[in-house]
């Protein structure tokens, strides 16, 4: 006795799909989320005292409200800064004015001399951020140069293209990112 | 040979485009899946600079945005930098309560995973920075990222 239900007509069923995928593809913003990635260090602790440092040790970078670089006790530039850095953490002449080197035994390199170095940055209240993030993305450049160095001399391949989580963390611990950032002071005066 | 013949004659047959639809669909459910949909809408301006050594930002779910910038209707809150969270212009105070929002957001076994990523624009002072910095560094939020853009070509130097 079942009645015959007339069939639906599917045929605007591809219309009303491409519809929904035009608003879909509109609406869609592919964007990946990029940036650098930085740790903040934990607030200073006011019982213990600062580290001592070295002079040798310390490769200075002051950013000031009218975004000039000075870099280790002389103007510097943008373009110099990359190379500058990397000379400071790589000391490959062993000059006395320059940061020391500890033998230190890491799995996968063996005996390998890590800088003490310490790359410190400070910058006025008034520096704008975009000159902020071209140091900053100059510093990262440098480490990242240093550790594809030594990542194809060691492994053959470049450290962004090392896929072996053990041989990442050896690079990782043989030239690690030391780039410190100064408590905040009033420098330049406002704006 | 006639049977061949036979075959090969008469007219172009009409392509069968039934399965057009379930093509469509694929097509479409890909991209629901993908979409992602701002659920704040920008109240400041926020071009990022642009970078080269830039990374990724991985587990999208596990990030908390800030943003900074000039406010985008000037007329109405003037050209002064402000800190936009969620949904409305805040200062440097509400920080703090803002990090701690998100952290109760999300599973406990992820809010050491939490990164904070700050989108700031390129004509901002460092001034707002900073504080915005210290700020999270006295609540713990110690997992920043300086949104960027990828500079296409690598600087000559």
């Amino acid at each position: 006795m079942a009645r015959k239900i007339p069939e639906i007509n599917a045929g605007s069923m591809a219309d009303i799909a491409f519809l929904l995928l035009i608003f879909f593809l509109v609406t869609t913003t592919m964007d990946v989320d990029s940036g650098i990635v930085r740790r903040l260090p934990p607030p200073p602790d006011p019982t213990v005292p600062p580290p001592d440092i070295k002079e040798r040790n310390i490769f200075n970078v002051l950013v000031n409200k009218s975004d000039r670089l000075f870099a280790d006790g002389k103007w510097g530039d943008i373009s110099t800064l990359r190379a500058d850095a990397k000379e400071f953490l790589l000391n490959p002449q062993n000059r006395e004015d320059l940061p020391e080197k500890k033998m230190e035994t890491i799995k996968y390199l063996g005996e390998y001399p890590v800088s003490k170095g310490v790359i410190s940055l400070k910058n006025d209240r008034g520096t704008s951020y975009d000159m902020y993030i071209q140091v900053q993305n100059e510093l990262a450049a440098a480490v990242n140069e240093l550790r594809d160095d030594l990542s194809k001399q060691k492994f053959g391949v470049k450290f962004s293209e090392l896929t072996n989580k053990d041989y990442i963390e050896a690079i990782q611990k043989a030239i690690p990112v030391s780039i410190s950032e100064a408590e905040p002071e009033d420098i330049g005066g406002k704006k | 040979m006639a049977r061949f013949k036979k075959e090969k004659s008469g007219e172009l047959p009409a392509l069968n485009t039934s399965s057009m639809p379930d093509i469509i669909f694929m097509l479409l459910f890909f991209f629901m899946v993908t979409t992602t949909m701002r659920e704040v809408t920008l109240k400041v301006r926020t071009r990022v600079p642009q970078a080269t050594e830039v990374q990724k930002l991985e587990k999208k779910a596990l990030v908390s945005f800030i943003y900074i910038g000039p406010p985008a209707q000037t007329q109405l809150y003037g050209t002064e930098s402000r800190i936009q969270l969620n949904d409305s212009f805040r200062t440097v105070n509400d920080i703090a309560e803002f990090i701690y929002l998100e952290r109760e957001a999300r599973d406990e076994a992820d809010r050491q995973l939490l990164t904070t990523s700050l989108k700031v624009d390129k004509e901002v002072k460092m001034g707002i920075v900073t504080d915005v910095k210290q700020e999270l560094r006295k609540v713990g939020a110690f997992k920043i990222n300086y949104s960027t853009a990828k500079k296409s070509a690598k600087k000559v130097e």
